[in-house]
């Protein structure tokens, strides 16, 4: 049975088919055979998303995972998301939870907010 | 001093509640909906007609000429937009010439002052006019308005002076008790001696209450397109095309704001709750204005909405006691707008009049305090205003300059706004080009604010109507 | 009281156009500049921008919109680059007196020697396609709703359903989908999605929700409160096609059907926009009024914010340079003039003897295109010929051509797109 997977590498959007044995069908360059191994094996994603904030003026604070996660495990993150306050000041960089559910990733504030 | 109650605050109404506080008197008003003046008198052409159209010797032909000629003093009292920008009924073909003429004889009949102009003097007025014009018929009295601005303000010096208003208020029966009437709403019970039906659409099951059917009212739609302004004017006069059985025809008119109106369509529905636009009428809209104005730029349509003309069966307004002390204003459909301060001294003066004594009221006020509009306002002036009270420095709309001192200011007098739309109407903020992209959100904090009441409680328009949902991670709150 | 100040800068917008305009004008001698923001903070669009994908030009790196924002944001504040927030500009002259209103400065008119403009863009609304139906509540543009959402933190609704396939609109899918909305399915009115594939992926495919082409709103239901909607395809000229109805119950209609450059302070002088509906600009961003300038969304609507800042930067360089006296108005102009293929071009006119080293042509193309010729000719003269693999409508390109490519006299520039046979 055989994936069918849109390469998002460059705007070209080419349609790949990748078996069971990870062989790409459909790429237009390599850079599209390794999106199309990687998809196919553990696709995994960048999750933003925005945390309370007590402050002055805002009300949430946009954070960022660390690296990309897996796919599979969003919405376990957005559950732990959902549950953080965090209090000002707060700076771009920080760490606002540490090693969220265990994958080894942080979730981290992308805005500073001083008061 | 027995009880006077208003069923309806459109524009009908709102005159009849000032005109009535203007005497020692027990006003009350009812409306069903959230704000006043919010279903017809809300979504119509916006023009107050000069009266060559209505046929001669009717009681719109009356009321139409008396009302306009009342409208510049009732706009200075009550601080309403009103231009009288005049009006030109223009024949595209010859055929049309000889109506044409049937209108200046109806004018002169119906005491309306018109001119008969050449192909070259319309041209000369309205560059944009098709090229196969024919003539025209100018009627110089004929004006704009903002109608939201005229019933709020209306009903706030009604109010001012002593009335009652009371909005969410859905009217389900009504019957006599003794010498009252005993009128039930969805929520309250109340009682007056008198009663006016100015319920427009649904004035017909009003009377019913209390009456036998002598009448019907049919809900008419109108279907219209908002444009945005234009660098060079796209029309300076109202323009309509020569009136048929369907009505006055789709108009091209600027409005008071300085946009424009193209339409209405006109066409009889059953539901009288039916609002809706539908893309076969308004292709007809845009076809029959394009054969009026040319170069009408359909780029530039910021709103698309509808409204419904209370069409009376009895082809002219009924103005008429359906049952004792009850009062039938009804079926004002246009040149209603136009009519309604004729409308409101007839009612007072040929039927309140005789059965109660009006007196006077002595501390009766016919100015509301003014308003300050940053458009019409002097830079010295709006500068003093800042330095009383910042609010007036922080534009909260963008596009129709609109500050949040002059929202606040709303909310501190009577019939004050309660939802996003009722700012809206009476500060135009949010008809702009970008219809409320950036100044809703502070409208809506500003009336959370007000209120005491969370943002997600904040109306657009009737009750519930909340734009913000929720606020989001609920979990563990 | 009212004062005619005199102030040599004014940026009016304080998002990426005219943070970058600030920081590079400063950096080469302009010292009396004044940002005028009508937010309560500086960033603009990118503040509720809080994806990722920002900056991989800029910074080599993928930042949040916030993040990109921020960079900017420092750099300004470390030259104590003077501004004001929730200050709204209501006018602009041709003789560049900048009317704007601020708590702190109460009405003022403020003679500039040069301005900047950078006040973005705005959406089309619901409004201004008229779509057939009532007008209920819950029918909302994707960019109100990610304000309320990310700035304000409110869902302004479970059951969504998307018109447009932008990029907006296909990022908002997500967010709500993430935050608990459930949405139903995205209409996209042309036969092709607008979007990166990375978004068709990441935020469709991935929550499985149905991209519908070729289809658009038919129908709003709903008196007070939107109930559901109804999408139809659509035929070659857009109009609904009978009998392809598609029902759908929701309680939000989020709009991702445009957006349009903020022009208003021009457009209200008598000012006549270009086909982008932003301003008509020279090679170095000079408006038709001397010493005005324009740059980013409010110029023509961009997709990478990268090229937003570069923009910006083009416009505080030249408007340094006109402060300098040094960017003089001369009659040698050329026209560029977009053809087969292209929608519009930026800039619209180039002064040949005030090139610099390069003049950067910024286009777009009709609709997506691949494996042609993108051929730019002066005067009837080739002058560049390159071979594009894709072009696509939502991704503007841009030519760099060199000075040496230009001549005293030439009237002309045309680009337009070949086959590759």
């Amino acid at each position: 049975m055989s994936k069918e997977i849109i390469c998002t590498v460059c705007p070209k959007g080419c349609h790949l088919s990748v078996d069971e044995n990870l062989n790409v069908q459909g790429n237009g360059c390599i850079r599209g055979e390794a999106y199309g191994k990687a998809e196919a094996t553990n696709p995994v994603r960048m999750l933003t998303s925005t945390v309370k904030l007590v402050s002055t003026k805002m009300v949430r604070l946009p954070v960022i995972t660390s690296r990309e996660v897996p796919k599979g495990r969003m919405f376990d993150i957005m559950a732990a998301i959902n549950k953080v306050t965090v209090k000002a000041p707060i700076h771009v960089g920080d760490v606002v939870i540490s090693d969220v559910c265990h994958l080894g990733v942080d979730i981290v504030a992308t805005r500073t907010i001083e008061e | 001093m027995d009880d006077i109650l208003i069923i309806g605050a459109g524009v009908t109404g709102c005159f009849i509640a000032r005109e009535l506080s203007r005497y020692m008197t027990k006003v009350v008003v009812l409306d069903k909906e959230n704000d006043v003046g919010n279903y017809s008198s809300m979504a119509n052409s916006a023009i107050v007609h000069s009266g060559y159209d209505p046929e001669s010797g009717s009681l719109k032909a009356l009321l139409n000429v008396q009302g306009n000629a009342m409208y510049d003093r009732v706009c200075k009292e009550l601080d309403v937009t009103f231009q009288r920008i005049g009006s030109l009924t223009v024949a595209v073909f010859d055929e049309q010439l000889p109506l044409l003429q049937e209108l200046v004889k109806r004018a002169a009949i119906n005491g309306v002052e018109v001119k008969l102009l050449s192909a070259d003097e319309v041209k000369a007025m309205e560059p944009n006019v098709v090229d196969t014009v024919k003539g025209a018929l100018y009627a110089p009295s004929a004006g704009v308005i903002d109608p939201f601005e005229l019933c709020v303000h209306l009903m706030e010096n009604a109010m001012d002076n002593g009335a009652k208003l009371y909005l969410n208020e859905e009217v389900v029966e009504i019957r006599s008790f003794g010498e009252l009437y005993e009128v039930r709403t969805k929520k309250n019970t109340y009682y007056a001696k008198y009663v006016i039906n100015a319920a427009g659409v649904q004035a017909d099951f009003i009377s019913q209450t209390v009456a036998p059917k002598t009448f019907s009212i049919a809900p008419r739609k109108g279907e219209y397109y908002v444009l945005d302004y234009t660098q060079t004017p796209l029309v300076n006069h109202v323009v309509f095309p020569l009136p048929s059985v369907l009505g006055k025809g789709i108009l091209v008119t600027p409005t008071y704001g300085g946009n424009y109106l193209v339409g209405p369509s006109s066409a009889i529905i059953d539901d009288k709750t039916d609002l809706s636009t539908d893309v076969m009428t308004m292709n007809e809209v845009k076809k029959s204005a394009s054969q009026l104005i040319k170069n009408i730029p359909w780029n530039k349509v910021i709103r698309a909405f509808s409204g419904l003309r209370a069409t009376p069966s009895t082809h002219d307004f009924i103005i008429e006691e359906a049952a004792p002390n009850f009062i039938n204003v009804a079926g004002i459909e246009s040149p209603g707008l136009a009519s309604s301060p004729a409308i409101a001294k007839k009612v007072v003066e040929e039927f309140i009049a005789k059965k109660i004594k009006l007196i006077p009221n002595p501390n009766f006020n016919p100015l509301v305090r003014p308003y300050h509009r940053f458009k019409e306002t002097s830079e010295e002036a709006w500068h003093q205003l800042i330095s009383k009270d910042k609010r007036y420095a922080r534009m909260v709309c963008r596009c129709e300059t609109v500050s949040e001192g002059e929202i606040r200011d709303l909310l501190n007098r009577n019939c004050a706004p309660h939802s996003i739309k009722g700012v809206k109407k009476r500060v135009r903020a949010g008809f702009g080009r970008c219809q409320g992209g950036f100044c809703a959100p502070n409208v809506l904090a500003i009336l959370a604010d007000h209120y005491h009441i969370k943002v997600t409680e904040v109306p657009y328009d009737e009750p519930g109507t909340n734009i913000l949902k929720q606020p989001t991670k609920e979990v563990g709150e | 009281m009212s004062k005619l100040e005199q102030r040599e800068l004014i940026i009016i917008g304080g998002g990426s156009a005219g943070l970058a305009a600030a920081i590079q004008a400063y950096d080469e001698g302009v010292r009396d500049i004044l940002i005028l923001e009508r937010d309560e903070f500086l960033g603009g669009i990118l503040n509720q921008c809080i994806h990722n994908g920002f900056g991989l030009h800029e910074f080599k790196e993928q930042l949040s919109g916030p993040e990109y924002a921020e960079r900017f944001i420092n750099r300004l504040k470390e030259r104590h680059i003077d501004y004001r927030l929730k200050a709204m500009v209501i006018a602009v002259t041709r003789d560049k007196i900048v009317s704007y209103t601020c708590e702190e400065d109460g009405y003022v008119q403020v003679q500039a020697n040069a301005i900047v403009l950078a006040t973005g863009c705005y959406e089309r609304s619901a409004g201004a396609i008229a779509i057939p139906g009532d007008r209920p509540v819950g029918v909302i543009t994707a960019g109100q709703a990610q304000h309320y959402l990310n700035i304000d933190g409110y869902l302004v609704g479970k059951k969504v359903f998307i018109l447009g396939s932008g990029d907006i609109g296909l990022i908002m899918a997500r967010r709500m989908v993430l935050e608990g909305a459930k949405v139903l399915g995205v209409a996209e009115i042309m036969p092709y999605s607008n979007g990166l594939n990375r978004n068709i992926v990441q935020c469709l495919i991935d929550f499985d929700i149905p991209l519908f082409l070729s289809h658009s709103v038919s129908r709003i239901v709903g008196k007070e409160k939107l109930e559901k909607i109804i999408i139809s395809q659509v035929d070659a000229n857009f109009n609904f096609i009978a009998g392809t109805e598609k029902e759908f119950e929701v309680d939000t209609l989020l709009l991702s059907i445009g957006l349009i450059p903020n022009n208003y302070l021009l457009d209200n002088i008598g000012v006549i926009p270009s086909k982008t509906r932003g301003a008509v600009v020279n090679e170095h961003l000079e408006t038709m009024i001397g010493g005005v300038f324009s740059c980013g969304n409010v110029l023509h609507v961009h997709d990478l914010v990268d090229f937003v800042s570069e923009e910006g930067r083009l416009a505080g360089h030249s408007a340094a340079l006109y402060l300098a006296g040094k960017l003089k108005k001369s009659g040698n102009y050329l026209k560029t003039i977009p053809l087969n293929g292209i929608s519009y071009i930026v800039p619209q006119y180039v002064n040949i003897d005030n090139i610099e080293d390069k003049v950067a042509l910024k286009f777009r193309p009709v609709k997506p295109l691949k494996d042609i010729w993108l051929i730019t000719k002066i005067d009837g003269v080739v002058v560049k010929k390159q071979f594009k693999p894709y072009l696509i409508p939502s991704e503007m390109v841009d030519v760099s051509l060199d000075k040496a490519l230009f001549h005293s006299g030439n009237q002309e520039l045309t680009l337009e797109t070949e086959a590759k046979v």
